[in-house]
Protein backbone atom coordinates (compact mmCIF):
# COMPACT_ATOMS: atom_id res chain seq x y z
CA UNK A 1 0.00 0.00 0.00
CA UNK A 2 1.58 3.32 -0.98
CA UNK A 3 1.58 6.14 1.72
CA UNK A 4 -1.26 8.11 -0.60
CA UNK A 5 -3.24 5.66 -0.12
CA UNK A 6 -3.22 5.54 3.48
CA UNK A 7 -3.74 9.07 3.44
CA UNK A 8 -6.53 9.16 1.60
CA UNK A 9 -7.74 6.02 4.12
CA UNK A 10 -7.66 8.44 6.76
CA UNK A 11 -9.37 11.34 4.95
CA UNK A 12 -12.62 9.80 5.61
CA UNK A 13 -13.81 11.29 8.85
CA UNK A 14 -10.34 11.76 9.72
CA UNK A 15 -8.50 15.38 10.16
CA UNK A 16 -6.46 15.70 7.13
CA UNK A 17 -3.79 16.87 8.62
CA UNK A 18 -1.15 13.97 8.97
CA UNK A 19 -0.58 11.94 11.59
CA UNK A 20 0.07 12.26 15.65
CA UNK A 21 3.16 10.09 15.45
CA UNK A 22 5.28 8.55 12.10
CA UNK A 23 7.50 5.96 13.26
CA UNK A 24 10.25 4.90 10.81
CA UNK A 25 11.11 1.50 11.12
CA UNK A 26 9.59 -1.62 12.07
CA UNK A 27 12.40 -2.91 13.77
CA UNK A 28 11.92 -4.14 17.64
CA UNK A 29 12.43 -0.11 18.97
CA UNK A 30 9.86 1.45 16.15
CA UNK A 31 7.03 -1.60 16.77
CA UNK A 32 7.24 -1.15 20.01
CA UNK A 33 7.18 2.71 20.41
CA UNK A 34 4.14 2.24 17.45
CA UNK A 35 2.31 -0.13 19.72
CA UNK A 36 2.24 1.70 23.12
CA UNK A 37 1.38 4.73 21.18
CA UNK A 38 -1.53 2.76 19.37
CA UNK A 39 -2.72 1.60 22.80
CA UNK A 40 -3.13 5.10 23.90
CA UNK A 41 -5.53 5.99 20.94
CA UNK A 42 -2.86 7.99 18.89
CA UNK A 43 -3.09 8.17 15.29
CA UNK A 44 0.40 6.27 14.22
CA UNK A 45 1.90 5.06 11.05
CA UNK A 46 4.78 3.13 11.08
CA UNK A 47 6.73 2.79 7.89
CA UNK A 48 9.09 -0.04 6.72
CA UNK A 49 11.40 -0.26 3.69
CA UNK A 50 11.52 -4.12 3.93
CA UNK A 51 8.70 -5.56 2.44
CA UNK A 52 7.37 -7.04 5.98
CA UNK A 53 8.35 -6.13 8.90
CA UNK A 54 11.77 -8.09 10.13
CA UNK A 55 12.89 -8.33 6.66
CA UNK A 56 15.54 -5.94 6.99
CA UNK A 57 16.22 -6.92 10.15
CA UNK A 58 19.26 -9.40 11.44
CA UNK A 59 20.49 -10.70 15.66
CA UNK A 60 22.86 -12.66 16.56
CA UNK A 61 20.16 -14.53 18.53
CA UNK A 62 19.47 -13.68 21.24
CA UNK A 63 16.62 -11.28 22.97
CA UNK A 64 16.35 -10.70 26.87
CA UNK A 65 13.20 -10.96 27.88
CA UNK A 66 12.40 -8.28 31.02
CA UNK A 67 12.02 -5.09 28.82
CA UNK A 68 9.38 -6.64 26.53
CA UNK A 69 7.84 -8.85 29.07
CA UNK A 70 7.42 -5.03 31.16
CA UNK A 71 5.13 -4.42 27.82
CA UNK A 72 3.58 -7.81 27.06
CA UNK A 73 3.23 -10.01 29.94
CA UNK A 74 3.79 -13.64 28.74
CA UNK A 75 4.84 -12.89 25.41
CA UNK A 76 7.22 -16.07 25.10
CA UNK A 77 4.22 -18.46 25.08
CA UNK A 78 2.57 -16.25 22.43
CA UNK A 79 5.58 -15.32 19.94
CA UNK A 80 7.35 -16.88 17.49
CA UNK A 81 10.51 -17.22 20.27
CA UNK A 82 13.03 -20.31 19.28
CA UNK A 83 14.35 -21.74 22.27
CA UNK A 84 14.58 -20.77 25.56
CA UNK A 85 18.65 -20.21 26.29
CA UNK A 86 19.03 -22.33 29.47
CA UNK A 87 23.04 -22.72 29.26
CA UNK A 88 25.70 -20.51 29.09
CA UNK A 89 29.05 -21.26 27.28
CA UNK A 90 31.95 -19.05 26.91
CA UNK A 91 35.18 -20.19 25.20
CA UNK A 92 38.67 -18.76 24.86
CA UNK A 93 40.06 -20.25 21.39
CA UNK A 94 43.12 -20.85 19.51
CA UNK A 95 43.35 -22.33 15.78
CA UNK A 96 43.92 -25.45 17.64
CA UNK A 97 41.67 -25.33 21.18
CA UNK A 98 39.49 -23.68 23.32
CA UNK A 99 38.74 -23.60 26.84
CA UNK A 100 35.82 -22.90 28.23
CA UNK A 101 33.01 -22.02 30.71
CA UNK A 102 29.92 -23.86 31.23
CA UNK A 103 27.18 -22.36 32.88
CA UNK A 104 24.08 -24.44 32.71
CA UNK A 105 21.50 -23.18 35.27
CA UNK A 106 17.15 -23.52 35.94
CA UNK A 107 18.63 -19.88 37.19
CA UNK A 108 19.06 -18.90 33.70
CA UNK A 109 15.43 -19.79 32.81
CA UNK A 110 13.18 -17.94 35.72
CA UNK A 111 10.39 -16.07 34.00
CA UNK A 112 11.11 -12.14 33.83
CA UNK A 113 14.53 -12.92 33.46
CA UNK A 114 14.73 -15.44 30.95
CA UNK A 115 16.54 -15.08 27.53
CA UNK A 116 15.30 -16.71 24.30
CA UNK A 117 16.90 -17.37 20.96
CA UNK A 118 15.26 -15.15 17.87
CA UNK A 119 15.13 -14.98 13.95
CA UNK A 120 14.12 -11.25 13.46
CA UNK A 121 12.50 -11.69 10.14
CA UNK A 122 9.87 -13.79 11.76
CA UNK A 123 9.61 -12.05 15.07
CA UNK A 124 9.54 -8.38 13.70
CA UNK A 125 6.47 -9.84 11.72
CA UNK A 126 4.94 -10.96 14.82
CA UNK A 127 5.34 -7.74 17.06
CA UNK A 128 3.86 -5.59 14.27
CA UNK A 129 1.10 -7.40 14.09
CA UNK A 130 0.53 -6.32 17.65
CA UNK A 131 1.18 -2.93 16.53
CA UNK A 132 -1.70 -3.79 14.10
CA UNK A 133 -3.86 -5.09 16.43
CA UNK A 134 -3.68 -2.06 18.31
CA UNK A 135 -4.32 0.23 15.51
CA UNK A 136 -1.50 1.23 14.03
CA UNK A 137 -1.25 1.74 10.20
CA UNK A 138 1.86 -0.16 8.71
CA UNK A 139 3.15 0.36 5.23
CA UNK A 140 5.79 -1.75 4.02
CA UNK A 141 7.90 -1.25 0.73
CA UNK A 142 8.18 2.18 1.23
CA UNK A 143 11.49 4.11 1.98
CA UNK A 144 12.03 6.99 3.87
CA UNK A 145 13.95 9.59 1.98
CA UNK A 146 14.08 12.41 4.06
CA UNK A 147 12.37 14.42 6.38
CA UNK A 148 9.77 17.77 6.10
CA UNK A 149 11.83 20.19 7.98
CA UNK A 150 10.54 23.50 8.58
CA UNK A 151 11.92 25.75 11.05
CA UNK A 152 14.55 22.93 12.60
CA UNK A 153 11.19 21.24 13.25
CA UNK A 154 10.79 18.08 12.23
CA UNK A 155 7.07 18.33 10.93
CA UNK A 156 6.88 14.76 8.84
CA UNK A 157 8.88 12.17 6.85
CA UNK A 158 9.41 12.12 2.61
CA UNK A 159 9.27 9.13 0.57
CA UNK A 160 9.69 9.94 -3.42
CA UNK A 161 7.15 12.30 -4.26
CA UNK A 162 4.67 11.94 -1.57
CA UNK A 163 5.09 14.08 1.27
CA UNK A 164 3.05 13.06 5.23
CA UNK A 165 2.45 15.00 7.80
CA UNK A 166 2.99 14.05 11.81
CA UNK A 167 3.24 15.72 15.00
CA UNK A 168 6.08 13.81 15.77
CA UNK A 169 8.91 11.32 14.18
CA UNK A 170 10.21 8.27 15.73
CA UNK A 171 13.33 7.40 13.81
CA UNK A 172 13.63 3.74 14.69
CA UNK A 173 15.81 3.27 11.50
CA UNK A 174 18.74 1.43 12.48
CA UNK A 175 22.17 1.70 13.15
CA UNK A 176 22.79 3.58 9.45
CA UNK A 177 19.90 5.91 10.23
CA UNK A 178 20.14 8.27 7.65
CA UNK A 179 17.28 10.34 8.91
CA UNK A 180 18.96 11.02 12.28
CA UNK A 181 21.96 12.62 9.68
CA UNK A 182 19.41 14.52 7.95
CA UNK A 183 18.09 16.09 10.77
CA UNK A 184 21.29 16.99 12.22
CA UNK A 185 21.54 15.03 15.20
CA UNK A 186 24.24 13.13 14.48
CA UNK A 187 27.46 12.82 12.60
CA UNK A 188 29.03 9.80 11.26
CA UNK A 189 29.72 6.92 13.81
CA UNK A 190 33.53 6.06 13.93
CA UNK A 191 35.28 2.86 12.57
CA UNK A 192 35.89 2.37 16.38
CA UNK A 193 32.50 2.76 17.68
CA UNK A 194 30.74 -0.02 15.21
CA UNK A 195 31.60 -3.32 14.99
CA UNK A 196 30.70 -5.96 11.78
CA UNK A 197 28.65 -9.20 11.94
CA UNK A 198 28.29 -11.98 9.78
CA UNK A 199 25.89 -15.07 10.20
CA UNK A 200 25.27 -18.21 8.98
CA UNK A 201 21.86 -19.73 9.37
CA UNK A 202 22.53 -23.75 9.91
CA UNK A 203 19.65 -25.88 9.44
CA UNK A 204 19.84 -28.91 12.07
CA UNK A 205 16.87 -31.10 12.79
CA UNK A 206 15.91 -30.61 16.76
CA UNK A 207 16.67 -33.71 18.28
CA UNK A 208 19.99 -33.49 16.62
CA UNK A 209 20.41 -29.91 18.23
CA UNK A 210 18.86 -31.18 21.88
CA UNK A 211 21.75 -33.76 21.31
CA UNK A 212 24.34 -31.84 20.45
CA UNK A 213 23.68 -29.51 23.13
CA UNK A 214 22.74 -31.74 25.97
CA UNK A 215 19.23 -29.82 26.33
CA UNK A 216 15.50 -30.43 26.55
CA UNK A 217 12.91 -29.52 23.96
CA UNK A 218 12.68 -25.78 23.48
CA UNK A 219 15.77 -25.43 25.47
CA UNK A 220 19.18 -24.52 24.03
CA UNK A 221 22.51 -22.81 24.58
CA UNK A 222 24.38 -19.73 23.84
CA UNK A 223 28.12 -19.59 23.21
CA UNK A 224 30.59 -16.88 22.96
CA UNK A 225 34.22 -17.59 21.51
CA UNK A 226 36.86 -15.11 21.86
CA UNK A 227 40.41 -15.16 19.61
CA UNK A 228 40.52 -17.19 17.05
CA UNK A 229 37.27 -16.47 15.70
CA UNK A 230 38.38 -12.33 14.85
CA UNK A 231 41.93 -13.99 14.11
CA UNK A 232 43.66 -12.02 17.72
CA UNK A 233 41.81 -8.96 16.73
CA UNK A 234 38.97 -6.89 19.03
CA UNK A 235 36.03 -9.32 17.94
CA UNK A 236 34.61 -13.27 18.81
CA UNK A 237 32.29 -15.63 17.28
CA UNK A 238 28.99 -16.52 18.32
CA UNK A 239 26.23 -19.88 18.54
CA UNK A 240 22.87 -19.69 19.41
CA UNK A 241 20.47 -22.97 19.06
CA UNK A 242 17.47 -22.47 17.33
CA UNK A 243 14.47 -24.94 17.44
CA UNK A 244 15.44 -26.27 14.04
CA UNK A 245 18.84 -24.21 13.32
CA UNK A 246 22.15 -22.92 14.61
CA UNK A 247 23.08 -18.96 14.43
CA UNK A 248 26.84 -19.15 14.21
CA UNK A 249 28.83 -16.23 13.50
CA UNK A 250 31.39 -13.77 13.35
CA UNK A 251 31.75 -9.84 15.03
CA UNK A 252 34.78 -7.99 14.67
CA UNK A 253 35.28 -3.87 15.25
CA UNK A 254 35.73 -2.61 12.08
CA UNK A 255 38.81 -0.67 12.85
CA UNK A 256 40.61 -3.57 14.17
CA UNK A 257 39.57 -5.97 11.46
CA UNK A 258 41.28 -3.61 8.33
CA UNK A 259 44.57 -3.78 9.91
CA UNK A 260 44.41 -7.98 9.75
CA UNK A 261 44.89 -9.76 6.98
CA UNK A 262 41.67 -11.97 6.96
CA UNK A 263 38.65 -10.88 5.48
CA UNK A 264 35.11 -11.40 7.36
CA UNK A 265 33.76 -13.78 5.31
CA UNK A 266 37.02 -15.67 5.35
CA UNK A 267 36.80 -15.75 9.08
CA UNK A 268 33.58 -16.66 8.82
CA UNK A 269 34.52 -20.14 7.26
CA UNK A 270 37.60 -20.50 9.06
CA UNK A 271 35.04 -20.45 12.51
CA UNK A 272 33.12 -22.77 10.87
CA UNK A 273 35.52 -25.56 10.62
CA UNK A 274 37.40 -25.19 14.00
CA UNK A 275 37.79 -28.46 15.56
CA UNK A 276 35.03 -27.25 18.37
CA UNK A 277 32.42 -25.70 15.77
CA UNK A 278 32.64 -28.40 12.96
CA UNK A 279 31.26 -31.50 15.13
CA UNK A 280 28.41 -28.98 16.44
CA UNK A 281 26.90 -28.10 12.90
CA UNK A 282 27.96 -31.37 10.82
CA UNK A 283 25.48 -32.09 8.35
CA UNK A 284 23.88 -28.77 9.06
CA UNK A 285 22.33 -26.83 5.45
CA UNK A 286 23.34 -23.53 5.49
CA UNK A 287 20.10 -21.51 4.95
CA UNK A 288 20.67 -18.27 4.48
CA UNK A 289 23.87 -15.94 4.93
CA UNK A 290 23.41 -12.60 6.80
CA UNK A 291 25.21 -9.27 7.85
CA UNK A 292 24.90 -6.24 10.29
CA UNK A 293 26.49 -3.52 12.20
CA UNK A 294 26.14 -2.89 15.76
CA UNK A 295 26.89 -0.33 17.75
CA UNK A 296 29.12 -0.85 20.45
CA UNK A 297 31.10 2.50 21.24
CA UNK A 298 28.06 2.88 24.46
CA UNK A 299 27.48 6.66 25.59
CA UNK A 300 31.22 7.67 23.39
CA UNK A 301 29.03 7.48 20.73
CA UNK A 302 25.36 8.20 21.52
CA UNK A 303 24.47 10.74 18.82
CA UNK A 304 21.37 13.48 20.17
CA UNK A 305 18.56 11.89 20.78
CA UNK A 306 15.60 14.43 21.21
CA UNK A 307 15.25 17.58 18.79
CA UNK A 308 12.23 19.34 17.69
CA UNK A 309 9.67 17.14 16.56
CA UNK A 310 12.12 14.18 16.88
CA UNK A 311 13.17 11.45 19.09
CA UNK A 312 15.69 8.25 17.70
CA UNK A 313 15.02 5.21 19.47
CA UNK A 314 16.80 1.62 19.36
CA UNK A 315 20.39 1.12 17.55
CA UNK A 316 19.93 4.58 15.40
CA UNK A 317 20.73 5.90 18.51
CA UNK A 318 23.69 3.68 19.21
CA UNK A 319 21.93 1.51 22.49
CA UNK A 320 23.76 -1.60 22.49
CA UNK A 321 25.74 -3.30 25.17
CA UNK A 322 28.43 -6.04 24.47
CA UNK A 323 30.68 -7.48 27.73
CA UNK A 324 31.82 -10.21 25.15
CA UNK A 325 30.05 -13.17 27.62
CA UNK A 326 26.54 -11.24 26.83
CA UNK A 327 25.58 -8.93 24.26
CA UNK A 328 22.36 -7.12 24.90
CA UNK A 329 21.10 -5.12 21.88
CA UNK A 330 17.11 -5.80 21.15
CA UNK A 331 16.07 -5.76 25.12
CA UNK A 332 17.90 -2.20 24.79
CA UNK A 333 15.60 -1.12 21.88
CA UNK A 334 12.46 -2.08 23.44
CA UNK A 335 13.05 -0.07 26.21
CA UNK A 336 13.77 2.53 24.24
CA UNK A 337 11.13 2.38 22.47
CA UNK A 338 8.76 2.24 25.64
CA UNK A 339 10.15 5.33 26.65
CA UNK A 340 10.16 7.48 23.47
CA UNK A 341 6.53 6.26 23.75
CA UNK A 342 5.95 7.41 26.97
CA UNK A 343 7.61 10.87 26.07
CA UNK A 344 5.24 11.25 23.04
CA UNK A 345 2.09 10.51 25.14
CA UNK A 346 3.13 13.14 27.51
CA UNK A 347 3.69 15.50 24.95
CA UNK A 348 0.75 15.05 23.20
CA UNK A 349 -1.35 15.68 26.58
CA UNK A 350 0.80 18.68 27.09
CA UNK A 351 0.03 19.72 23.50
CA UNK A 352 3.24 20.40 21.70
CA UNK A 353 6.79 18.24 20.33
CA UNK A 354 9.41 20.84 20.91
CA UNK A 355 12.52 19.62 21.55
CA UNK A 356 11.85 21.08 25.16
CA UNK A 357 8.61 19.17 25.59
CA UNK A 358 10.24 16.07 24.77
CA UNK A 359 13.00 15.84 27.28
CA UNK A 360 11.24 13.45 29.47
CA UNK A 361 12.42 10.73 27.12
CA UNK A 362 16.25 11.05 28.29
CA UNK A 363 14.46 11.82 32.06
CA UNK A 364 12.61 8.17 31.13
CA UNK A 365 15.99 6.46 29.95
CA UNK A 366 17.99 7.97 32.69
CA UNK A 367 15.30 6.51 35.03
CA UNK A 368 15.49 2.83 33.28
CA UNK A 369 18.64 0.66 33.06
CA UNK A 370 19.04 2.21 29.69
CA UNK A 371 21.39 4.76 30.44
CA UNK A 372 22.43 3.66 33.83
CA UNK A 373 23.98 0.34 31.95
CA UNK A 374 25.37 2.72 29.02
CA UNK A 375 27.32 4.99 31.35
CA UNK A 376 28.20 1.73 33.65
CA UNK A 377 30.06 -0.06 30.70
CA UNK A 378 31.26 3.24 29.61
CA UNK A 379 34.92 2.24 29.96
CA UNK A 380 34.96 -1.45 28.24
CA UNK A 381 34.80 -0.55 25.05
CA UNK A 382 37.95 1.04 25.55
CA UNK A 383 39.18 -1.05 27.97
CA UNK A 384 38.47 -3.78 24.66
CA UNK A 385 40.55 -0.88 22.34
CA UNK A 386 43.45 -0.65 24.17
CA UNK A 387 44.17 -4.57 25.31
CA UNK A 388 44.08 -6.48 22.36
CA UNK A 389 45.78 -9.17 24.53
CA UNK A 390 42.41 -10.33 25.35
CA UNK A 391 41.60 -11.73 22.03
CA UNK A 392 45.29 -13.35 21.20
CA UNK A 393 48.22 -13.51 24.18
CA UNK A 394 45.38 -14.78 26.76
CA UNK A 395 43.87 -17.90 24.70
CA UNK A 396 47.22 -18.95 23.75
CA UNK A 397 48.35 -18.68 27.75
CA UNK A 398 45.49 -20.60 28.57
CA UNK A 399 46.05 -23.28 25.50
CA UNK A 400 49.65 -23.23 27.13
CA UNK A 401 48.66 -24.31 30.58
CA UNK A 402 46.02 -26.30 29.58
CA UNK A 403 48.18 -28.35 27.02
CA UNK A 404 51.10 -28.89 29.74
CA UNK A 405 48.45 -30.10 32.59
CA UNK A 406 46.32 -32.83 30.17
CA UNK A 407 48.59 -34.24 27.71
CA UNK A 408 51.27 -36.65 29.31
CA UNK A 409 53.54 -37.69 26.70
CA UNK A 410 56.00 -39.79 29.19
CA UNK A 411 58.41 -36.70 29.48
CA UNK A 412 59.13 -35.79 33.12
CA UNK A 413 56.68 -33.11 34.28
CA UNK A 414 56.93 -29.74 36.36
CA UNK A 415 55.39 -29.24 39.17
CA UNK A 416 51.54 -27.15 38.28
CA UNK A 417 52.71 -23.66 39.71
CA UNK A 418 55.80 -23.78 37.59
CA UNK A 419 54.02 -24.60 34.45
CA UNK A 420 51.37 -21.90 35.04
CA UNK A 421 54.21 -19.44 35.68
CA UNK A 422 56.23 -20.38 32.42
CA UNK A 423 53.23 -19.61 30.81
CA UNK A 424 51.97 -16.17 32.33
CA UNK A 425 55.71 -15.16 32.51
CA UNK A 426 55.67 -15.27 28.75
CA UNK A 427 52.88 -12.04 28.30
CA UNK A 428 54.19 -10.92 31.82
CA UNK A 429 52.66 -10.94 35.17
CA UNK A 430 52.62 -7.24 35.42
CA UNK A 431 50.46 -6.57 32.41
CA UNK A 432 48.10 -9.63 33.22
CA UNK A 433 47.79 -8.10 36.37
CA UNK A 434 47.40 -4.43 35.14
CA UNK A 435 44.96 -5.87 32.09
CA UNK A 436 42.93 -7.54 35.26
CA UNK A 437 42.54 -4.47 37.08
CA UNK A 438 41.30 -2.49 33.94
CA UNK A 439 39.01 -5.47 32.82
CA UNK A 440 37.22 -5.85 36.51
CA UNK A 441 37.02 -1.79 36.94
CA UNK A 442 35.24 -1.57 33.01
CA UNK A 443 32.63 -3.71 33.88
CA UNK B 1 42.42 -23.25 5.51
CA UNK B 2 38.97 -24.71 3.86
CA UNK B 3 38.24 -22.52 0.43
CA UNK B 4 35.33 -20.39 0.40
CA UNK B 5 33.13 -19.31 -1.78
CA UNK B 6 30.72 -16.31 -0.72
CA UNK B 7 28.79 -16.09 -3.28
CA UNK B 8 27.47 -19.35 -3.04
CA UNK B 9 26.25 -18.36 0.16
CA UNK B 10 24.81 -15.40 -0.98
CA UNK B 11 22.62 -17.14 -3.44
CA UNK B 12 20.84 -19.15 -1.00
CA UNK B 13 19.64 -15.82 0.50
CA UNK B 14 16.49 -13.60 -1.40
CA UNK B 15 17.16 -10.90 -3.07
CA UNK B 16 15.03 -8.40 -5.14
CA UNK B 17 17.87 -6.23 -7.10
CA UNK B 18 16.93 -3.36 -8.52
CA UNK B 19 18.73 -3.78 -11.88
CA UNK B 20 17.92 -0.09 -12.83
CA UNK B 21 19.40 1.94 -9.42
CA UNK B 22 22.58 0.80 -8.00
CA UNK B 23 21.94 2.47 -4.39
CA UNK B 24 26.00 2.09 -3.47
CA UNK B 25 28.46 3.67 -6.35
CA UNK B 26 32.24 3.67 -5.76
CA UNK B 27 33.81 7.05 -7.20
CA UNK B 28 37.10 7.42 -9.37
CA UNK B 29 39.83 7.29 -6.63
CA UNK B 30 38.33 4.10 -5.76
CA UNK B 31 41.37 2.93 -8.63
CA UNK B 32 43.89 4.77 -7.09
CA UNK B 33 43.69 4.04 -3.36
CA UNK B 34 44.19 1.08 -2.75
CA UNK B 35 44.62 0.54 0.96
CA UNK B 36 40.30 2.36 1.39
CA UNK B 37 39.48 -0.21 -0.79
CA UNK B 38 40.98 -2.67 0.74
CA UNK B 39 39.41 -2.09 3.86
CA UNK B 40 36.35 -2.53 1.84
CA UNK B 41 37.84 -6.17 0.44
CA UNK B 42 38.60 -7.35 4.06
CA UNK B 43 35.22 -5.85 6.12
CA UNK B 44 32.35 -6.12 3.55
CA UNK B 45 30.40 -9.24 5.08
CA UNK B 46 29.34 -10.25 1.29
CA UNK B 47 32.69 -10.03 -0.21
CA UNK B 48 31.24 -7.89 -2.71
CA UNK B 49 34.77 -5.72 -3.10
CA UNK B 50 36.96 -7.60 -5.20
CA UNK B 51 40.37 -7.78 -7.27
CA UNK B 52 40.86 -9.37 -10.06
CA UNK B 53 43.93 -11.06 -11.20
CA UNK B 54 45.48 -8.38 -12.84
CA UNK B 55 44.51 -5.79 -9.53
CA UNK B 56 41.60 -4.10 -11.46
CA UNK B 57 38.51 -3.29 -8.79
CA UNK B 58 35.54 -5.21 -8.92
CA UNK B 59 32.31 -4.14 -7.27
CA UNK B 60 28.68 -5.50 -7.57
CA UNK B 61 26.02 -4.18 -5.23
CA UNK B 62 23.60 -7.19 -5.96
CA UNK B 63 24.74 -9.62 -3.57
CA UNK B 64 24.35 -6.32 -0.90
CA UNK B 65 23.54 -6.63 2.54
CA UNK B 66 22.99 -3.37 2.84
CA UNK B 67 24.95 -3.27 6.59
CA UNK B 68 26.44 0.17 6.10
CA UNK B 69 30.20 -1.68 6.48
CA UNK B 70 31.26 0.30 3.61
CA UNK B 71 29.56 3.26 4.35
CA UNK B 72 31.30 3.85 7.76
CA UNK B 73 34.77 3.04 6.06
CA UNK B 74 35.13 4.72 2.76
CA UNK B 75 32.10 6.99 2.91
CA UNK B 76 34.25 10.18 2.73
CA UNK B 77 36.75 8.70 0.52
CA UNK B 78 35.97 6.01 -2.04
CA UNK B 79 32.24 5.99 -2.26
CA UNK B 80 30.72 8.51 -4.43
CA UNK B 81 27.12 7.68 -2.89
CA UNK B 82 25.65 5.09 0.03
CA UNK B 83 21.71 5.14 -0.04
CA UNK B 84 19.31 1.94 0.83
CA UNK B 85 18.03 0.67 -1.97
CA UNK B 86 14.50 1.52 -3.10
CA UNK B 87 11.61 0.57 -1.33
CA UNK B 88 11.14 -3.65 -1.69
CA UNK B 89 14.24 -3.69 -3.15
CA UNK B 90 17.76 -5.50 -2.02
CA UNK B 91 17.67 -8.26 0.37
CA UNK B 92 14.91 -9.51 2.20
CA UNK B 93 15.62 -11.82 5.13
CA UNK B 94 13.64 -15.06 5.89
CA UNK B 95 15.11 -15.67 9.06
CA UNK B 96 17.39 -12.57 10.02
Amino acid sequence: MSIMKIERKRGEGMSNEGFDVIVVGAGVAGNVAAYLLGREGLQVLLIERGNYPGSKNMTGGRIYSHSLEKIMPDFAKEAPIERKITREKVFMMTEKSSIGLDFQSSLLGTHGSDSYSVLRGVFDQWLAEKAEEVGVEIVTGICVDDLIIRQGKVCGVIAGIDQIESGVTILADGINSLLAQKAGLRKEFKPSHVAVGVKELIELPAELIQERFQCNENEGTACMFAGFPSDGRIGGGFLYTNKESISLGVVCTLSDLIKGQKALPQLMEDFKTHPTVAPLIKEGKLVEYSGHLVPEGGVEMMPKIIGDGVLVVGDAAGFCVNLGYAVRGMDFAIASGECAARAVSKAYQGGGYSEGDLQVYRDYLEESFVLHDMKLYRNFPKFLETTPRVFSDYPKLLEGIMTDMFVMNGQPTQALVKTIMKHINKVGVLKITRDAWKGVRSV
Amino acid sequence: MSTMNVDAKLSLNKFYVNEEYAHIVLNRNAETESSEFRKLMLACPAGLYKQDDKGRILFDYAGCLECGTCRILCGKTILEKWEFPQGTFGIEYRWG
